[in-house]
């Protein structure tokens, strides 16, 4: 087991500096430099935009460049935003924990309502119950997420007054940030409600970014519990008199997870791109809607630290999931 | 720890009395982006400023709010020197700065804090300069290093400018947001603690809201200044809660989550309208879209060409398809919210035949093939350049000239339209100080035709005389007198079409009252009550 996780986590390395190229080399190639953009219609003598492409160190060349941002980050240092002159890291510990909370929320959601309809589709399979469901979910995976947003904004938040529009927390409670994790920090403190308010705010946003998984997950359970249904062991256990409960329960649904962790372990990017979205309509302050504006700004450091802290993230992700699957099924573990 | 500190404070002001809590008034305005900072010095973003300097902080003038005129701020008054070199500023008397929990003022408002606020922008040996990698573009962008020759204290409350040559719309100038005046005493205190940088991101102003707490991305939150030099403002706090989409902005709105919002959709605007709970307020934006031919270039050197493709173009059937009902047709280069706005001027009709004639006059009787350049991106004086390129090709074709519309990604866009690399591009500007200087000589005098901020590269003695004259009159009526001349040259000698001024919405809750639209496009509360 140890040798598997040591292969793999080798198998990162080389993933790790083509990341840190590949974003150092296309944020760069967008045309117009953060200088320009900054200066706008007003423009910008050239003497002072040499000034300041040499106060930043764009002048010199992109090899050195290079050499030096990786310098940088081998020892944990992403630069500072062009923007808001802060680290790069730093403004990314503070709002990555809203993305994390939002995603977990809709993976959670997706997960709860996906897997048992998808095994119900699955047990169903043909009848109208499982037609029902399979629509649903086709609908469900094309849904473009803007406008299922501001539709259930319209609807639960405008309309009928359940829940609040967008935010993490009402604006009368004053919580301290400790942790960045909204659920967390209400609970430490003592404002009274504050930590249901925060789990009120966060409804709608996960609905919206769990969506897509949902679809996907109840899917692939579908497909792949009857896949597993049809097999020998599944009427050995059929003929031995188990109960239905059982046979699908604990013998089909071990086998039947495997693909669906799989998916699950995808669906970590998807979230992240979703979270884009979800995260503007929501007015949630996490790591979206930040790389999307450091990307129109050409803010170097924090597009390319952004981008390579997600991309840890997912690579991280990754990791977990084949070790899962090493867990689940030893054959995979045993494999080389 | 300040955030301890705070919320301790927070905590015990609970204890104390929740319903003095209930009664306190709040404002929640649902803000369409975050600050990039708190020191307005070092950035050029509007919401920035609506965020720092109009709220946080004073200048030494200020903007008649609702007007674009001068009136005192944190100068009582002012003199100026007959060669308009010298400008001497007497300071008001028992301004506090804003108490903060790990900073308390132990002195007034005094000409150290003007000068340090100026030489920390002026003087590259300064020790602030660098701070927070300190730019400081609107600085520079308004060309101060090379205009402010000093800066002096003569006494603790009279502050001495002296400028290399003579320039009116200095004072406008100094109302602008970079020229914010900062605690020279809560600067050293953090420059002798070692964290300079704190002062540009939890800064002490003399302003109407006290900056207490922002949480990026999310919400900004001021209590209103009890101190206040012009009195306590009528809302006791005041929160941005941060809300980059309109259409949600527009639904907090009408939930109550928020009580006054900037830039809705031009298409909700109909519905806010017919909404009973909500008032929408409209003013002319201080802003010009236009588009400007190369008149560098062949045929374009030709007066006649240009007036025909003037007469060519159909701008009340751009307003209905680019603008729907958010913008009115410009005849002039400057906004009509702007004083010297000469309304005397005669635009030039939709009148193809006349076009035609003009073209056949200028020798090009089949017309000619040109092009279009058409911003990528959205722009308050422009919602939808591709659009709008689109129906002044129809329009040209109809008199007999091809155009070919072009666009490139948006700073190389500028860059490229800066070279003269265009035929026609289309541009606008928004203002910085409400002075006509601004526009006139920025984008039309002969020194930008050769920086590039001038696209239509047009150099005409006549109009240059008048508005260098005008900049270097400190005379308002004189110098209205000079731009109402300068827009008629302009308007004869057409190096641009002056398609249009935006119209800018502010809805709100009925229950908000006192709100005054800035013409110069800033949001600023103090003047709001709740009812």
């Amino acid at each position: 087991m140890l040798r598997f996780f040591l292969t793999k986590l080798a198998g990162l390395i080389p993933t790790f500096f083509g990341v840190t190229l590949l974003t150092f080399a296309m944020i760069r190639l967008i045309p117009g430099d953060p200088i320009e953009i900054l200066a706008g219609e007003r423009g910008i003598t050239p003497e002072r935009h040499a000034a300041l492409m040499k106060q930043y160190g764009f002048d010199r060349p992109l090899l050195e460049q290079y050499v030096f941002y990786i310098g940088g980050v081998l020892e944990g240092d992403l630069g500072k935003s062009l923007v808001t002159k802060k680290p790069v890291l730093g403004e990314f510990l503070q709002l990555f924990p809203a993305t994390i909370e939002l995603a977990f929320c809709a993976i959670v959601f997706a997960l709860v309502i996906g897997l048992p309809v998808g095994i119900f589709a699955g047990v169903n399979r043909g009848r109208p119950a499982d037609h029902t469901v399979m629509a649903l979910s086709l609908t469900g995976f094309s849904m473009p997420i803007f406008w299922w947003g501001l539709l259930l904004i319209i609807l639960f938040s405008v309309n009928l007054g359940w829940t609040p529009v967008s935010g993490r927390l009402d604006f009368a409670y004053f919580i301290d940030p400790i942790t960045n994790f909204m659920l967390i920090d209400t609970l430490l403190s003592d404002e009274q409600g504050a930590f249901l308010d925060a789990l009120h705010h966060l409804v709608l946003p996960a609905i919206v970014l769990g969506t897509i998984p949902l679809a996907v997950i109840a899917r692939m359970t579908r497909s792949s519990m009857l896949e597993v249904l049809s097999e020998d062991y599944i009427r050995t256990a059929r003929a031995k008199g188990l109960s239905p409960l059982r046979v699908v329960g604990l013998h089909a649904l071990r086998n039947a997870l495997i693909p669906v962790v799989t998916v699950i372990g995808l669906q970590v990017g998807t979230l992240l791109a979703g979270a884009i979205l979800t995260e503007t309509i929501f007015s949630w302050p996490g790591i979206g809607k930040w790389l999307v504006d450091s990307i129109s700004r050409r803010d170097y450091p924090s597009v390319q630290g952004g981008v390579l802290l997600v991309a840890l993230v997912i690579m991280t992700v990754n990791l977990i999931v084949d070790l899962l699957y090493g867990l689940i099924n030893p054959r995979i573990r045993h494999a080389r | 720890m300040k955030r301890t500190l705070l919320s301790a404070v927070a905590g015990f002001a609970l204890v104390l009395g929740v319903s003095a809590g209930a009664h306190a008034k709040t404002l929640v305005y649902c803000s369409e982006g975050s600050p990039e900072g708190f020191n307005p010095g070092l950035y050029t973003a509007g919401t920035t400023f609506d965020a720092s300097s109009r709220t946080i902080f004073n200048r030494l003038v200020e903007f008649k709010l609702g007007t674009t005129e001068i009136r005192p701020g944190l100068a009582e008054s002012w003199d100026v020197s007959d060669d308009g070199l010298t400008y001497t500023f007497h300071l008001r008397h028992g301004v506090k700065f804003h108490n903060k929990p790990d900073f308390t003022p132990s002195r007034d408002f005094n000409a150290d804090d003007v000068v340090f606020s100026f030489e920390r922008q002026l003087k590259a040996d300064h020790p602030y300069h660098g701070v927070s990698s300190g730019t400081y573009e609107y600085f520079e962008g308004m060309g101060m290093p090379d205009l402010l020759k000093s800066i002096e204290k003569v006494d603790d409350y009279t502050v001495r400018f002296t400028l290399d040559a003579p320039e009116a719309p200095f004072l406008a100038d100094l109302a602008m947001d970079f020229a914010s005046i900062f605690s020279k005493e809560q600067a050293d205190q953090y420059m002798a603690a070692g964290t300079p940088e704190m002062l540009d991101q939890n800064p002490s102003g003399t302003g109407p809201f006290v900056l207490v707490d922002y949480q990026k991305d999310a919400v900004i939150r001021y209590n209103a200044n009890a101190e206040y030099w012009e009195g306590k403002a009528k809302i006791d706090k005041l929160v941005f809660a941060i809300t980059p989409d309109a259409s949600v902005r527009y639904a907090k709105l009408v939930a109550g989550e928020c009580q006054i919002m900037p830039y809705p959709n031009p298409a909700d605007v109909k519905g806010m309208q017919a909404n009973p709970a909500l008032t929408v307020q409209e003013q002319q934006g201080l802003n010009v879209g236009y588009l400007a031919f190369n008149t560098e270039k062949k045929p374009f050197d030709n007066k006649l060409v240009r007036q025909a493709l003037n007469y060519a173009i159909n701008k009340q059937a751009i307003l209905d398809a680019v603008f729907q009902g958010a913008g009115e047709a410009a005849k002039n280069p400057i906004p009509p919210t702007m004083w010297s706005y000469n309304d005397a001027v005669q635009d030039y009709a939709y009148d193809p035949e006349k076009a035609k004639q003009l073209l056949a006059e200028a020798g090009y009787p089949d017309g000619f093939d040109t092009d279009i350049w058409a911003m990528p991106v959205q722009r308050p004086y422009n919602p939808n350049a591709q659009r709008m390129a689109e129906l002044i090709q129809a329009d040209w074709a109809a008199v007999g000239v091809n155009a070919e519309i072009v666009s490139f990604e948006w700073a190389e866009y500028l860059d490229r339209s800066k070279k003269g690399e265009h035929q026609t591009v289309l541009l606008g500007w928004t203002g910085d100080n409400g002075d006509p200087d601004n526009f006139l000589n920025q984008l039309l005098g002969c020194d930008a035709a050769e920086s590039g901020g001038n696209r239509a590269r047009w150099c005409d003695p006549a109009f240059d005389d008048l508005i260098i004259q005008a900049k270097r009159t400190s005379d308002q009526a004189a110098r209205t007198d000079l731009y109402e001349k300068a827009q008629v040259v302009f308007k004869e000698e057409a190096p641009w079409v002056t398609v249009a001024h935006s119209v800018v919405f502010m809805p709100m809750r009925k229950e908000v009252t006192g709100y005054i639209m800035d013409p110069l496009g800033t949001h600023q509360f103090y003047s709001v009550d709740l009812e």
